[in-house]
């Protein structure tokens, strides 16, 4: 079973995405923002990271950034999801590392595709 | 809704408008969709319930009324790369076939039956498109039509909200072949130029544009009863080139409903004419005529 963990300061979206990925097969881990994400990430890599892009603490990219430097931190496949729909943000999170891209709001198809496409189902 | 009676009348009445209108079958198992179907068009027609929308039907100003109500009852779902495993196919192994069988004309003709919004032919433009400098002097033409007037609509706009855009696009792909204008997503021109866009239904004589050297009808077939999939069938095999192919969503099949198609060896969901043990031997001409 792979584990994800999904990464976001909004807890209805932790909700409606843990029951997304528990339907698809996933062990699901949360955390609320990106320092806490990373301390996680510290203990346990996951397989896949479903990463907002704002929250308190530290943002998504600040994590991602993190992430990437730490010892294994390149192995885990990185999903933003956020609502920053535009081309710069999309070509930012690409630049520093995201393997894929979900634009709030979104549904089981597109979630399920991107996984699909980074390997993960 | 009113009482059983009054709810079973409506639906009869909703029930007919389809059939008349684009062939389809309002069956039990789609009833229970029909209010949602119909929630904005209660809300424009200062209906209340459906009841009172149907009853608007039969004034003397129901005609465009009636239009827009099988328009809103039918199903447009669809997304890019709508079953992946299938356009995995089509990459692999189907165009590589279509393409090597065509290699004289140069040019490669596609019917997409029931395209929606768009996102079938745009898929199979972005394949076809990714493979430029192997087509690079090919004449391509992808006719893509529905029985929808609203979904032609938002098809020839190539215009589609975040949400329906990323819908089986990896972000790659998206940002290759869309550009973000005022937080929507504009289709590339590229993959626009060789789709002709065409309200149609599939029950009438086929489109210009054949014969075709690959028809797609997914998802289509479910929504008619058998007679009338009997009818598809046959105006697909009188668009079909003679070694054309025909793709079929999953759980759709010819067996059982005509003798025109038979499976393609080793490619699963594509058939073509004729049966497994004469490939050619078919008629040409449509078995049923098509309805007016």
């Amino acid at each position: 079973m792979k584990n994800c963990l999904i990464v976001d300061d909004s807890r209805v979206i932790r909700k409606v995405s843990r029951h997304l990925l528990e339907g698809m097969g996933f062990a699901v881990t949360e955390a609320a923002d990106g320092k806490d994400a990373l301390a996680q990430c510290t203990a346990q890599m996951p397989d896949v990271i479903l990463l907002d892009w704002n929250m308190p603490v530290m943002s998504g990219m600040e994590f991602l950034g993190h992430l990437r430097e730490q010892e294994g931190g390149d192995k885990p496949r990185v999903v933003f999801c956020t609502t920053e729909n535009d081309i710069e943000h999309i070509r930012a999170a690409i630049d520093a590392g995201a393997d894929e891209y979900v634009m709030k709001p979104f549904d089981r198809e597109t979630l399920h595709v991107k996984l699909q496409l980074v390997g993960m189902v | 809704m009113g009482s059983a009676t009054e709810r079973d009348m409506t639906h009869e009445v909703l029930a007919q408008l389809l059939a008349e209108r684009t062939g389809q079958d309002l069956s039990p198992s789609r009833r229970w969709r029909v209010e949602t179907a119909l929630s904005a068009l209660l809300r424009e027609s200062d209906a209340t319930t459906i009841d009172e929308l149907v009853a608007k039907l039969t004034s003397p100003f129901g005609c465009p009324l009636s239009s827009r109500v099988a328009d809103a009852l039918l199903n447009n779902e669809t997304y890019f790369f709508r079953d992946q495993q299938v356009f995995d196919v089509l990459a692999k192994s189907a165009l590589p076939k279509l393409i090597a069988q065509r290699q004289d004309k140069r040019r490669l003709s596609i019917w997409c039956v029931g395209c929606s919004t768009g996102q079938e032919p745009l898929s199979l433009s972005m394949l076809l498109a990714e493979r430029a400098a192997m087509l690079d002097d090919w004449q391509i033409n992808i006719v893509a039509t529905d029985v929808s007037h609203r979904a032609i609509d938002v098809a020839r706009r190539g215009v589609y909200t975040p949400f329906e855009a990323q819908r089986g696009l990896g972000i790659e792909r998206m940002i290759r072949w869309f550009e973000e204008v005022d937080g929507r997503w504009k289709v590339s021109p590229r993959l626009l130029k060789p789709i002709r866009y065409q309200q149609h239904n599939a029950l009438h004589a086929p489109p210009m544009g054949s014969p075709f050297d690959l028809v797609l009808c997914r998802n289509v077939l479910l929504y008619f009863d058998k007679p009338t999939r009997q009818q598809v069938f046959s105006q697909i095999a009188a668009s079909l080139a003679d070694d054309g192919m025909l793709l079929l969503g999953a759980g759709e099949t010819p067996v059982g409903q005509t003798a025109r198609f038979a499976p393609v060896k080793d490619l699963t969901g594509f058939y073509c004419l004729g049966t497994p043990d004469m490939p050619e031997a078919r008629p040409r001409t449509a078995e049923v005529p098509a309805r007016g």
